[in-house]
């Protein structure tokens, strides 16, 4: 029953939602009685009641069988008629009566100043009360759902952003209230042979998120491109959200690090979503992810970046976008790789919109800057349930695509780039001429072994000799001894024997 | 006092025989007869009989007095009690406000 629209107006006004109201009446599902009030034309007088409206609705609902009933807006019979007091007492009469013939009646009413409906009234009746809102932030728009009652029920109580577009009305919940979604132990490659090798050898779990941050130019989407290729490549639909490039600017770009990604353009398995991120607010954006993740059922989501929402939205409400994005994908089994650009050089490891802590795994680039040049170096800091690397690595892009270095620690500290070459050549010219000195050194100590070794020689000769003499000495005196020993023997024998 | 070749085909819609409609069908022919004779015809629509015609004449409230002809077309909602009212909404008599 409208007040506000006739039938025909009403038909019309739907068709933009996907409604055919004319083919819903032919085919007696719907009934439509326009209920016009002109306040010029009535004259009240004396006491009067609703019956004629109870009557028409019986009769309207009675004609189709009706189970669900609208009332769109039962104010007007307000600003049509002045007697109130009959009016709320009626109102409330019909209400009773509706639910006593056992139909769902939906009533729409505008938001009064301080109360729920301008009458008071409808609220208070009825058994579950939605609030419709609208609100502007950044010249962009949201339209907001709240529950506000909902009697016999446990019904969320939070403020659900819905849309209208040409497939009807969605909602989409903020948050699956409950954290049990299945989780998957499969592992994806990250496209990066060394990068894998610092997630524990294998890569990433399906269906986990992975932030990939850092500032600009650092080679985000790089990484990200390698990761749809790799995904790709195992013969599996990646999905890429691009809010700052066209898909040619994507496939021109890669091409020059190796990756020939219009192939999978081509095949299907890749599939661009470009758009500029003030071409809707966060929820169209959402809903637009939702309906193509559900239609394409890829393996892989892209998000490329999303600090370019923030401009759409506040960091709060990307932050919750993305949480009701990651539920909605992990539920999907889905991984997805979002992009975050960093502004400043010095890394505030609480921003990225706070989604770090929803990530289960968060590549961090960063600039090291040293001897006039900036290089890469690539942190894994978090990778949940598995042993990520702890170590920083030189993150280079080459014409063959990415790969990560071993940084050269040494004892001027991490060193990268032409630093990293230089002072590798340093140490093999210094081993050279260490070796050099070395073996002068051997050299030398030969020469005073030969040295020494002579002079041993010429010692123990001269030992010999004296040993020699001195052994001749103690020889003679001993037989010096014998013989005087002899002679006195022989002496005194002789005078024995006389 | 109006025109007289003015004709005034009136339609008072009521549901069943309450003691409103009572009250309004008994007022509206007291005016006419008082101000109109000859020059009426009423005619009364019990919707509990006819619900189908509530809606054609954008009826909601119950007893209401259609004036079709002469136009403009009026609605006057209520038991009629309110003889001024009535009048002047039939335009029997100019508003004297």
């Amino acid at each position: 029953m409208a007040f506000e629209e006739k039938s025909d107006e009403l038909a019309t006004n739907v068709t933009s939602l996907g409604f055919d109201l004319a083919d819903l009446q032919a085919r007696k599902l719907l009934k439509i009685d326009h209920v016009h009030i002109d306040r010029s034309e009535i004259e009240e007088t004396g006491e009067y009641d609703l019956e004629g409206l109870f009557i028409r609705l019986g009769y309207a609902i009675d004609s189709i069988g009706a189970r669900r009933v609208v009332l769109d807006t039962i104010e007007n019979l307000f600003s049509g008629l002045t007697n109130q007091a009959v009016l709320r007492a009626e109102l409330r009469r019909l209400f009773n009566w509706l639910k006593e013939k056992g139909v769902t009646t939906i009533i729409t009413g505008e938001k009064g100043d301080g109360s729920l409906t301008r009458q008071g009234l409808e609220e208070y009746v009825s058994d579950c009360v939605i609030l419709l809102d609208h609100r502007v932030a950044n010249q962009i728009s949201t339209r907001l759902l709240r529950i506000v009652k909902y009697r016999g029920s446990t019904h969320g109580t939070n403020e659900y952003p819905f849309l209208i577009d040409e497939e009807g009305i969605s909602v989409m919940p903020v948050t699956s209230l409950t954290l049990d979604h299945a989780v998957s132990s499969e592992r994806l490659t990250s496209g990066i042979a060394a990068l894998d090798k610092m997630l524990d050898g294998k890569g990433f779990f399906r269906g986990s998120s992975v932030l990939v941050s850092g500032t600009a130019g650092i080679g985000k989407s790089s990484m990200a491109s390698t990761f749809a290729y790799a995904t790709c490549l195992h013969n599996e639909r990646c999905l890429y959200f691009a809010f700052e490039e066209s898909p040619q600017q994507i496939v021109r770009n890669m091409r020059s690090i190796g990756l020939d990604l219009q192939q999978f353009v081509d095949s299907g398995l890749l599939q661009f979503h470009a758009a500029r991120p003030t071409l809707n607010g966060l929820e169209m954006h959402l809903v637009a992810i939702y309906k193509l993740v559900k239609k394409t059922k890829p393996a892989m989501v892209i998000l490329d970046p999303i600090t370019s929402l923030i401009t759409v939205g506040t960091v709060s409400e990307v932050k919750s976008m993305l949480i009701r994005l990651i539920d909605f994908l992990q539920s999907q089994q889905v991984t997805v790789m979002f992009t975050a650009l960093t502004l400043n050089t010095i890394v505030n490891e609480q921003t990225d919109e706070g989604v770090s802590s929803l990530v289960d795994a968060w590549l961090l680039v960063r600039d090291i800057e040293n001897n006039g040049e900036r290089n890469r170096g690539l942190y894994v800091m978090k990778s949940r349930g598995m042993k990520h690397s702890n170590q920083v690595r030189e993150f280079v892009i080459t014409d063959e695509g990415l790969d990560l270095i071993d940084v050269y620690l040494g004892s001027e500290g991490v060193l990268t780039g032409s630093a990293r070459v230089a002072q590798q050549l340093q140490e093999v010219t210094g081993e050279a001429i260490r070796d050099h000195a070395v073996s002068r050194k051997d050299r030398e100590i030969e020469r005073k072994r030969t040295v020494l070794e002579s002079k041993i020689t010429s010692l123990k000769e001269e030992f010999e000799s004296v040993q020699e003499e001195l052994n001749k000495g103690y020889i003679e005196d001993g037989l010096r001894r014998e013989m005087l020993e002899k002679n006195r023997e022989q002496m005194t024998r002789t005078r024995h024997n006389e | 006092m109006p025109e007289t070749e003015e004709f005034w085909e009136l339609r008072l819609y009521v549901a069943g025989k309450t003691a409103k409609s009572v009250a309004a069908l008994t007022n509206l022919k007291r005016y006419c007869e008082e101000h109109l004779p000859n020059q009426y015809k009423i005619e009364v629509i019990d919707l509990l009989v006819q619900p189908q015609l509530a809606e054609g004449d954008q009826i909601f409230a119950i007893p209401t007095l259609v004036k079709k002809v002469p136009e403009p077309i009026r609605k006057i909602i209520g038991d009629l009690s309110d003889e001024e009212k009535v009048l002047v909404g039939l335009n029997i008599r100019p508003a004297t406000r």
